[in-house]
């Protein structure tokens, strides 16, 4: 198929969809919730989206991020571009909302990547019924960020069929209303085997209110301040053997397939967290358009560029910013749809989405003046959110040294 | 649906034009550059390629090809990883010719486009650009007043290239008072049209072997035949929207070439004991240039997927242009910094293409895609 930049009439309807939650259901309660962090629950939101998600079938067809899996003729396969249209548009509704969906999202990925059949259904199918559900995904800890094969959570064998689980989990998105608020679960990391590095390093699937597993905490942050970003502590949390996804058994020579593979859905989730930074970047772009062209402000397209204003450039690299961020998510994710390696693309969209839609927040505060400042408008809410965009799934600084490290054909131990 | 591959036709264009870059382009630029000379018979030996103007009509003994800005701005990104002084020049007559096979009269059509479907490289070339720093397409400041017989043209021209050879210039001039791109019009006039002054090769910062002229026009009289399109005119809207993308086609060649040139010195240049590129302060910067680098790219081919549909593109374009522009002439300087001192010298590329890159916010309407 010849370069193209439109979407097909499935993900174009999906899509417009989507836009008409964001707007009708997300955004008249975006500062609500933003205001009420951890009071205010956007119910009417959840209602949505659960009511969608569960006539769509749940679980595994729910998780937007499981497009890599499917089979069928590569080139028309779409999964991963509807995945990151998803993104985007719940994004542009509101940020903390849309990391607030109920649905199997990061750990559901995780089930989804690296589960059995029997896993799949055993974890996923909750997904299709009863109230909200929510899953997680708990890697970081105090003394570990991007290093996470540094973690030091301890799994240690507790007769033939049991794990118990020890160690703290911080920034665990969606912890509190997977574990505790619903009858969702977390998946974490931990490690059995610390002689073993990296390949020691195991996913458990931690089932809602396991006695052992406490949420202490849920962070106060600088946006997505409707999203729960929960610090979670295992005590001889008890864990059934069937709950370890992939091989339970440290191999002896002691590969790290497991880490390499549990890294790599990094390639399938990357472009969808760039996706949700367009989506913000896109929501202040279009509200400061929205205000200029209230105020008979003509953008002169065509104009020599060096007789342009200071805000009439400003705007209009917005806007190029925000187009190309988007196209080049579009473009790691159309790679992932056909079966190309990302690896490298998916690190260029994050780091260009996640940095260009800090900047592009940052200006559309500045541009609208006191009423930008004012948190009486969404300006300043939507710069809030916007830098998650650029620490999230990798730091920017991680993205470049991944960029790095591909283009020079270098490992992590010639270039850290 | 989208999709990011070249079709394969498209891809021979690409390796046409890429085998010209690397056996013909790179390896004469520099020379070229120092003696502000195309290397001999570069254009004749190109032309014969076939790649540009090649979109004009079998009917008029052109190649026929489908005029497409998508294929336009895959070749002309290839040709400017070669060499941007040889890419402009070659890249000349299609800007003559292209606003005829669009908007010319069919008598237009059979006298001016033969000129650039013969065996050697035509002698044509065009005019735009004005030496002002108030320059602007939309509010030109060479004039086109209607006269009993035709229309009386006065203004000057610069950076008109391949000036000191061509026959024909097509130039553009603002007819009537208003700014804006609908008074925009084009002219056809010879060399020896009464009141043209062609200057000696202009000196510029970069595109040294680009034989670039100055035109100064005092009432040169032109014939409503030769006023491009007749009564109806030229879509200049249009053509500019050609003309950017074009232009960041050749941008985003020229910040490739500084690109990949960094990535092949950091890994061989070392510094206590171990390559550059194998610390964070240099393998940022290189990471940097290839994320700005794949994303203009995609406002590029975007924006020239609009123009094939049949839109203006002028929104498209005209971003696309900025951002390439910008992210060319860092990418080039980012190149020089990586090579530090060596990045000064003149032997090595790099300085070469950061005073080319600089000429894009500069260069206008010279290029059709």
């Amino acid at each position: 198929m010849p370069i193209n930049f439109e979407h097909n009439d499935f993900i174009k309807g999906v899509g417009d969809g989507l836009e008409g939650i964001a707007k009708n259901v997300m955004r008249p309660i975006s500062r609500e919730v933003d205001e009420g962090e951890h009071v205010r629950e956007p119910v009417e939101y959840f209602k949505t989206m659960w009511d969608i998600l569960k006539a769509m079938g749940g679980g595994a067809a729910a998780s937007p991020v499981m497009g890599a899996k499917e089979g069928g003729d590569k080139r028309k396969r779409t999964g991963n571009v509807l995945s990151i249209v998803f993104v985007e548009k719940l994004a542009y509704g509101d940020c903390g909302m849309y990391l607030s969906t109920p649905m199997p999202l990061l750990g559901g990925a995780a089930v989804g990547a690296a589960g059995t059949a029997e896993q799949k259904t055993k974890f996923l199918k909750r997904f299709g019924e009863g109230e909200p559900k929510w899953a997680a995904m708990a890697i970081t800890e105090p003394g570990t960020g991007s290093d996470a094969g540094a973690i030091t959570t301890t799994a240690t064998p507790d007769g033939p069929d049991h794990y118990l689980l020890n160690g703290e989990k911080i920034f665990v998105t969606a912890g509190k209303r997977a574990v505790v608020d619903s009858e969702g679960f977390v998946v974490v990391w931990a490690t059995v085997d610390k002689s073993a590095g990296r390949a020691g390093i195991k996913s458990f699937v931690v089932d809602h209110h396991t006695p052992g597993m406490t949420v202490v905490k849920t962070e106060h942050k600088h946006g997505i301040r409707c999203s729960d970003t929960a610090v979670i502590v295992f005590e001889n949390c008890r864990v059934p053997k069937e709950n370890v996804l992939g091989d339970p058994e440290v191999k002896v020579a002691k590969t790290t397939e497991g880490f390499k593979g549990a890294m790599a859905t990094f390639d399938a989730t990357r472009p969808p967290v760039a996706a949700s930074a367009v989506g913000v970047g896109r929501a202040a772009l279009e509200a400061l358009e929205e205000k200029l062209a209230a105020k008979g402000v003509k953008l002169p397209y065509g104009k020599a560029p060096n007789k342009l204003t200071a805000r009439e450039r400003d705007v209009m690299l917005m806007q190029a910013k925000v187009k190309a961020s988007w196209l080049l998510t579009v473009q790691a994710s159309w790679m992932a749809d056909m079966g190309e390696p990302n690896n490298l693309e998916a690190s260029i969209c994050k780091c260009k989405a996640g940095r260009d839609m800090v900047w592009v927040c940052q200006k559309a505060v500045e541009l609208m003046g006191p009423e930008g400042y004012s948190r009486k408008e969404l300006f300043e809410k939507w710069m809030r959110d916007s830098k998650i965009g650029d620490i999230y799934e990798g730091t920017q600084q991680i993205q470049k040294l991944v960029v790095a490290r591909r283009i020079f054909d270098y490992g992590r131990d010639e270039l850290a | 649906m989208f999709s990011f591959d070249p079709t394969e036709e498209q891809k021979l264009i690409i390796d046409t034009a890429r085998e010209l870059a690397r056996k013909e382009m790179a390896p004469a630029a520099k020379d070229a550059d120092e003696a502000a000379k195309l290397p001999e018979g570069f254009l004749d030996r190109a032309w014969e390629l076939g790649l540009a103007a090649a979109a004009i009509p079998a009917a008029f003994n052109g190649s026929d090809m489908p005029r497409s800005a998508v294929t336009g701005a895959l070749m002309l990104e290839e040709l400017g990883a070669g060499d941007l002084s040889m890419a402009l020049a070659l890249l000349t007559p299609s800007a003559f010719a292209y606003p005829i096979v669009d908007y010319g009269t069919d008598g237009q059509k059979e006298k001016y486009l033969p000129l650039c479907t013969g065996a050697s490289f035509p002698k044509v070339s065009v005019a735009l650009v004005e030496p002002s720093m108030d320059f602007d397409a939309m509010a030109l400041e060479t004039r086109a007043k209607k006269s009993a017989d035709g229309y009386v043209l006065n203004g000057s021209k610069c950076f008109v290239p391949n000036g000191s050879t061509a026959e024909h210039f097509l130039i553009y001039a603002r007819e009537g008072d208003a700014e804006g791109f609908e008074n925009v019009q084009a002219f056809i006039v010879p060399r020896g049209a009464a009141g043209l002054t062609v200057s000696a090769k202009e000196k510029n910062m970069g595109v040294h072997a680009l034989d670039s002229v100055e035109l100064t026009l005092k009432d040169v009289k032109v014939p409503a035949n030769d006023k491009v399109g007749g009564d109806k005119g030229v879509d200049y809207e249009r053509i500019a929207s050609y003309s950017r993308i074009a232009l960041s086609a050749l941008a985003l060649g020229v910040a490739r070439a500084s690109y990949e040139h960094s990535v092949t010195y950091a890994k061989e240049r070392k510094t206590f004991g171990k390559p550059i590129g194998t610390r964070q302060s240099i393998a940022f910067i290189v990471a940097d240039m290839r994320i700005e680098l794949d994303g203009a790219r995609l406002l590029v081919w975007e924006a020239a997927w609009h123009l094939d549909k049949g839109e203006k593109a002028t929104k498209e374009s005209y971003l696309a242009k900025l951002v390439a522009d910008e992210m060319a002439l860092k990418v080039c300087d980012e190149a020089v910094m990586v090579m530090g001192g060596h990045g000064f010298i003149r032997e090595n590329p790099v300085e070469r293409w950061l005073r080319n890159a600089r000429g894009f916010a500069t260069f206008d309407g010279i290029a059709l895609v």
